[in-house]
């Protein structure tokens, strides 16, 4: 009898330390699973976001460099004009991403930066307990929009890939869900595609992964996967934005 | 003939793998673990293909597979 299902090496003993059914770690394991496939953790460099994933340096075996809150892409930059060779990839929630670090993920992806980001959407900020993001549905209740939020009072979500794919400089842009067994499989097939947009040297590559928050949502781990699925994919369309070609 | 293995000290119960599993052998115990949670289990491991679909699911990556 053969292990055909174990840990990625990429991946420390380290237990996560996420709620349970949380998917950032399903997010962990797919992005470690696909660096694995591209030779190991030699030459890798991962950049921690600030959010529930700031850990994320105690659960990947490999370089890492944890960034202060949104500045994890300009920190990626540095990290990239000095090493042009090394496997670089970001790993950023919605509040990291699209709210305090906007600025430094859509410039990122206007230079061109040769990096990898792993863009985890969960509609919610998670770590300090519930506020609203930038990304939260309409109508969706948070601390912060108790009554559910309104495009009136509070705006509409961002769609951060759609945005990202008209700029000249993202090479891969996707979003991808988290919430069956396929989508899973589909969502690891986009990340490994990113990675190999990176290793060519194309641009920019963004996986943006839709996400659940069951403790901030106040949902079970299964009524999450149902939002996802049934209410966040219809403001957040599945799909591929941006693909230059390798 | 496969088997699953859960590594019980890092499951959190989140029954994500119950969803899962094609052939519907998988349930929370009323078992807790160190932590606290009431883990996962698989009630009769003779009917698992080894189609790893709940370790694909797993978030804390608790599930071996072996085929």
């Amino acid at each position: 009898m053969q292990q055909v299902f174990k840990k990625s090496s990429l991946l420390t003993d380290t237990p996560f330390h996420y709620c349970p059914g949380c998917t950032h770690g399903i997010a962990h394991r797919l992005t470690a699973e696909a660096i694995e496939e591209l030779g190991g953790n030699q030459g890798v460099i991962g950049i921690a976001p600030v959010g529930c994933a700031v850990f994320a340096y105690n659960y990947f075996n490999c370089d890492i460099q944890q960034a202060a809150h949104g500045r994890a892409p300009a920190v990626a930059t540095g990290i990239r004009r000095v090493c042009p060779d090394k496997i670089i990839f970001v790993y950023q929630g919605d509040g990291d991403l699209a709210s305090i670090g906007m600025a430094e993920t859509v410039h990122a992806a206007a230079r061109g930066e040769n990096i990898t980001v792993i863009f985890i959407n969960n509609a919610i900020y998670g770590m300090t307990g519930g506020q609203m993001a930038p990304t939260t549905l309409i109508g969706q209740k948070s601390t912060t929009s108790p009554a559910g939020r309104t495009a009136e009072l509070q705006g509409s979500p961002i769609r951060v890939s759609e945005m990202l794919a008209t700029l000249d400089g993202a090479a891969y842009i996707a979003r991808v869900s988290l919430h069956d067994l396929k989508s899973v499989i589909a969502a690891k097939k986009a990340i490994k595609k990113a990675f190999d947009y990176q290793v060519a040297k194309k641009g920019f590559s963004m996986v943006e992964v839709l996400s659940t928050c069951p403790t901030n949502w106040g949902m079970s781990s299964e009524a999450s996967m149902d939002y996802v699925k049934n209410e966040m994919t219809k403001v957040y369309p599945l799909g591929t934005f941006k693909e230059i070609g390798l | 003939m496969a088997k699953v293995e859960f590594k019980e000290a890092l499951c959190k119960g989140c029954a994500l793998c119950v969803i899962a599993c094609p052939k519907k052998i998988i349930s929370v115990s009323d078992r807790s673990n160190e932590k606290g949670y009431f883990v996962a289990e698989v009630n009769d491991n003779s009917l698992c293909t080894g189609c790893a679909a709940c370790a694909t699911m797993c978030p804390d990556v608790v599930i071996d597979v072996y085929r």
